[in-house]
């Protein structure tokens, strides 16, 4: 019985051998930058051994416009609609980090309402921002259920944003010294209303992720990074949390009345895929504990307090900057005032942009088919990276 | 205080002596709740960020910024703790007439796309760089349209 045996081992042993020493040539594929994949202008240079990638890079910058240097040209407060025009699922809280660098180069308080109108205003856009995120990652992993029902989702959010302030997605809503309008009537019925219906429509979203094992063996035990490595690499916000980063700006280095709001920040340790993934459901969660507290605290003070202040038109000359936790991770403007009514200099620290730089170190090790729903965890937008 | 120790969580103030302790080249110009601004000259740049990379656990480098001043050129560094929330500011100042800095991709790998946006806007040359090529403009361009000199429609 032996006898027969031992020729069959000898021989896949020597096939084995053979496959060993094959080798194949490594091939460039070029993904984009019109591409199922790649959500808005922009490509993705990947090499492949077989089916593994082993080297990724993205080549970024169809949709340069120069928005640093335009605003250059133009007086403080107009630069606030182009902010919007950064991203257009996060015009929010770009506009408001605009509105804080110039009023920390302005030394100016604004009053203590529309301070908390911001921060709903903003959870209300990092739920935006993650819904649409997603729909994204349920199509790139070929659920279409999950992009329906986190769009439809989405929508209520959006009819808040017309109820706030007149627009649904590019909203021009905060300004230098405070917000544009008041909180409409019935705005916080409705928006606890809202929070309320989404948080129980999410756990059926994410029954619909989590239940499918497809979906799930995509992600999990995909992609490693270690703690030391997201650092280094420049990833931040639900990426870098993901990854066991315990840092989160709104916490530990707040803004505005952050620090007088009670929220959790999720962080895992895994630092997969999945584990990115979870963190950014786990987020929306949390957006919807701040806005009931926030919501609470506009009530308290009243319909009649302060929401905006007058802001003088010239900036002393000077340089500032402000950094804030956008739905994407960390984003930061630096100004150089030199006392006109211009900016002199105006730079956006974008957080995708440096998140996709690193698409090597998420891609090597890879398969082809996964590439997608690597990259879908970063949440790419156009607008503000090529800025 | 012992400026060849790790320091894990550093005060503002407790960065403003260490850095001025080791490198007598730093100014600390202020110091803000969770915000330290430093000048140093540009030489020094690789050799003071890799001291807050190692002993004052600064493990991330936020941006890399350029400005140009018309008479001379500024490079701004945003350097993050993530222990504490702390930042420093640090900017070195660059002649027009020889627009060189030392690359820190070295010590943070995530600033290489910040030197190369800042490379091909204002025409800063960080020696050390990987792959110095222009990463948002076309790479036909042969001028660097964030300076002043390249002017806007509008202006003059």
């Amino acid at each position: 019985m032996a006898d027969s045996i031992a020729p069959i081992v000898a021989a896949e042993e020597k096939l084995q051998q053979q496959a060993d020493k094959m080798e194949t040539d490594k091939m460039w594929i070029i993904m984009g930058p019109q591409h199922p994949f790649s959500h808005g202008l922009w490509t993705l240079k990947i090499k492949v051994d077989g089916e593994i990638c082993v080297d990724a890079e993205p080549i970024v910058g169809y949709l340069h416009r120069g928005w640093e240097k335009e605003t250059e040209n133009r007086t403080y407060p107009k630069i606030i609609p182009m902010a919007d025009r950064l991203c257009y699922a996060a015009s929010m809280t770009y506009t408001h980090l605009y509105c804080m660098t110039v009023e920390k180069a302005l030394g100016m308080d604004i009053p203590e309402k529309a301070k908390y109108i911001r921060i709903v205003a903003d959870e209300v856009c990092r739920i935006n921002s993650h819904l649409m995120w997603l729909a994204a990652v349920g199509t790139d992993l070929g659920n279409l259920t999950v992009f329906l029902w986190a769009m439809r989702e989405r929508e209520y959010f959006l009819d808040l944003n017309v109820k706030l302030c007149g627009a649904r997605m590019t909203t021009n809503y905060p300004r230098i010294g405070g917000v544009r309008n008041d909180t409409t009537e019935l705005f916080d019925r409705d928006i606890l209303r809202t929070v309320d219906r989404f948080e129980k429509a999410l756990w059926e979203i994410i029954a619909l992720m989590d239940d499918s094992s497809i979906i799930v063996s995509r992600m999990k035990g995909i992609s490693y990074i270690t703690r030391e490595q997201a650092a280094n690499v420049g990833l931040t916000g639900p990426a870098m949390r993901g990854c066991g980063v315990d840092f989160d700006i709104r916490r530990d280095d707040p803004y505005d009345n952050y620090d007088k709001v009670d929220f959790e920040v999720p962080v895992l340790t895994e630092g997969d895929s999945y584990a990115r993934y979870m963190i950014r459901t786990e987020e929306m969660f949390q957006s919807c504990e701040i806005i009931r507290q926030a919501v609470k605290k506009i009530q308290a003070l009243g319909k009649n307090a302060p929401y905006r202040v007058k802001a003088p038109s010239r900036v002393p000359a000077g340089t500032h900057f402000m950094r804030m936790e956008d739905p994407r991770g960390e984003s930061l403007m630096y100004l150089v005032s030199d006392g006109t009514d211009k900016p002199y200099r105006l730079k956006v620290r974008s957080p995708i942009f440096t998140n996709v730089s690193s698409a090597k170190l998420q891609c090597q090790g890879v398969r082809i088919a996964d590439v997608p729903a690597v990259l879908a965890q970063i949440d790419m937008c156009l607008g503000e990276t090529d800025r | 205080m012992d400026t060849s120790a790790v320091y894990q969580k550093p005060t503002e103030e407790e960065v403003k002596t260490l850095l001025t302790e080791r490198f007598p080249e730093v100014e600390v110009t202020g110091t803000e709740a969770r915000r330290v601004f430093a000048k140093l000259p540009r030489e020094k740049v690789r050799e003071v960020c890799q001291y807050i990379h190692d002993n004052l656990s600064f493990e991330h480098c936020s941006t890399v910024i350029g400005v140009d001043y018309v008479d001379h050129l500024t490079v701004v560094y945003h350097l993050s703790n993530y222990w504490n929330g702390l930042m420093i500011e640090l900017s070195a100042d660059i002649p027009n007439d020889d627009p060189h800095v030392d690359s820190v991709t070295c010590i943070w790998e995530g600033v290489n796309w910040h030197e190369r946006e800042t490379w091909e806007l204002f025409g800063i040359v960080f020696d050390g760089h990987p792959k110095l090529e222009r990463l948002l403009t076309p790479q036909t361009y042969e001028f660097f349209p964030f300076r002043k000199s390249y002017k806007l429609r509008g202006q003059e």
